[in-house]
């Protein structure tokens, strides 16, 4: 846009500033992405004869899980999911009754610094391994079976909800916390009034988002030997019995649905 | 009586708030106080009940000293002292029953409170209080529910039912539109009269506060530069006070007894709820 058209009342054209202003970088970083894109491109080593023989192989291996079978095994599935779901309900139940205290000393506005270092740390430490190295570790500890794997998920649940716990609290209207403290309310009596309220509905719907995970990692922890329905799972894929394995994915895929429902109905009540 | 003497407060930021305030509120005595923003209005009534801390000097309240009180003997003294607030701050998802009798929490114990199990007496207050301000068929209303008028005056049942020495205000109106200012300073000012209770009201609306207020204290970079009755204050205090403007029109001249006979039938009729009858509560102190 030249100065002239300002002055001869052209409207002025405007357009939005490149992200990198320099336009000899801006030039230079287009032609290094695609010089590295065909680079790489370049040293791939496609097999097309192998791929082709695979097609017919991949497509037999996909069909073995057609029809799900939900007969022959069935006895091992509803143990494994029995197994599951306990150990779904009271690794939740346990590991947010004690996130509760440790979330609330990981909040900066309400513990004194002390406790507030020691509960940040809990809540790192648990959060620092995923949960199959967890579970491996507790397999060696406890022997194989479902208490392994409610130990795990009870751990990984104070990390999750202790951490989002703590963050809530700390997002919260200060001034309403202010106004219980000025009635001369003792810290229970504060807590109960001025942080419970406002904190509820978030908790209540983590926690049901909490039971959905527990429930989805109750099914690979069964691999590493942890129980439930993951160790069903793994039987039928080593055992070679597809059709029952695409039956167990089947009841976790509609589990999680309901779950998913549910979670979303009841959220909606609480708020 | 409230005695503050050479009270001083400085942030950890460095920012002097208040410098060397000396005040006295005798009791019954409704005292507005003024100033521009940032001149320490807040911080001086937060430093009466110390949700801050004063830096220097003491806070005398019906002879209790209470600067130097550890945090239980604070607690209970926080009891005896009324606080509302400029956004309302009532506890949004309570109702306006457990607002209200969140303001007896000093008085009962954990799970009496835990379990909404309030002594009868207090129940019985509650309602007095919320039928006196027009909101007795509200109880269990959630308070995000109100309006910005009726959360004030769930704020101010709350403060209240506590059966206070002294209210702590901080900016009533200022999130309220200019009828259902009035009407909240005006509710305020009766109740305090009814009880005859000494209230502190940190305001910005100078007219307002001319209108309401048996005194008029006004502040400015946390020092005192005004302290006298609501009819002194010319366009030379307001310069002092908030600095050069045009200050006439801000200046009170309507007669009080006019507007509070405009005024008069305004408090109920918002709600929508026949029969209020304002008198009715008047032997309530």
């Amino acid at each position: 846009m030249t100065t002239d058209t300002v002055r001869s009342g052209v409207s002025r054209r405007w357009t939005k500033p490149p992200f990198i202003r320099n336009p000899r970088t801006r030039w230079f970083l287009w032609l290094g992405a695609g010089i590295y894109l065909a680079l790489a491109l370049g040293t791939l080593e496609v097999n097309w004869v192998r791929m082709a023989d695979g097609i017919p192989r991949g497509i037999r291996f996909i069909s073995s899980f057609f029809p799900p079978d939900f007969v022959t095994s069935w006895g091992e599935i509803v143990t494994g999911l029995y197994e599951s779901i306990w150990m779904t309900i009271t690794s939740t139940v346990v590991g947010v009754a004690l996130a509760i205290p440790i979330g609330l000393g990981a909040a900066r506005n309400l513990a004194p610094r002390p406790v507030y270092l020691v509960c940040r740390a809990i809540l790192a430490l648990t959060r620092s391994f995923q949960e199959i190295i967890i579970a491996i570790f507790m397999v060696k500890l406890f022997g194989f079976g479902p208490f392994a794997g409610f130990l795990t998920l009870s751990i990984a649940s104070i990390g999750f909800y202790g951490k989002l716990l703590a963050e809530d609290i700390e997002d919260m209207d200060p001034v309403q916390a202010e106004a219980i403290r000025a009635t001369g309310a003792k810290w229970f009596q504060w807590l109960n009034y001025a942080v419970q309220p406002q904190v509820m509905p978030r908790m209540i719907g983590l926690g049901i988002y909490r039971l959905d995970i527990n429930f989805r990692e109750s099914a690979v922890l069964g691999i590493v030997g942890a129980g439930g329905i993951g160790a069903t799972l793994n039987t039928a894929f080593d055992r070679y019995e597809f059709d029952t394995a695409a039956a167990v994915l089947l009841i976790i895929i509609a589990i999680v649905m309901f779950v998913e429902y549910t979670s979303g109905y009841v959220r909606k009540k609480v708020q | 009586m409230l005695r503050l003497d050479s009270l001083s407060k400085r942030y950890q930021t460095g920012d002097l708030a208040l410098s060397n305030v000396t005040l006295e509120v005798p009791d019954s005595q409704v005292m507005a106080l003024i100033g521009p923003s940032g001149a320490g209005k807040s911080t001086l009534i937060r430093c009466i009940n110390r949700l801050v801390e004063p830096t220097e000097g003491t806070i005398t309240l019906n002879g209790q000293e209470l600067t130097s009180l550890n945090s239980s003997k604070l607690r209970l003294a926080r009891r005896h002292m009324g606080m509302i607030f400029q956004e309302y701050a009532l506890v949004e998802r309570l109702s306006v029953m457990e607002n209200v009798l969140s303001g007896r929490l000093g008085f009962v114990g954990f799970w009496r409170s835990y379990f909404r199990k309030f002594p009868q007496s207090d129940v019985d207050e509650a309602f007095r209080l919320l039928e006196r301000v027009g909101l007795d068929h509200m109880v269990d209303k959630r308070a995000d529910e109100l309006s910005g008028g009726q959360r004030q005056r769930v704020g101010i049942c709350r403060a209240l039912i506590q059966d206070p020495n002294i209210l702590l205000i901080d900016e009533p109106t200022a999130s309220l539109d200019p009828k259902t200012s009035r009407q909240i300073m005006r509710l305020i000012c009766e109740l305090c009269k009814e009880r005859k209770l000494s209230a502190i009201i940190n305001i910005h609306d100078v007219m307002l506060a001319q209108m309401f207020a048996q005194r008029i204290v006004g502040l400015q970079m946390g020092e005192i530069v005004y302290d006298g009755p609501p009819n002194e204050i010319t366009p030379d205090v307001l310069t002092k006070i908030y600095g050069e403007e045009d200050w006439e029109a801000t200046i009170e001249t309507v007669d009080e007894d006019d507007d509070e006979n405009v005024d008069e039938p305004e408090q109920v009729k918002d709600e929508h709820h026949p029969g209020i009858d304002r008198d009715r509560m008047s032997g309530l102190t």
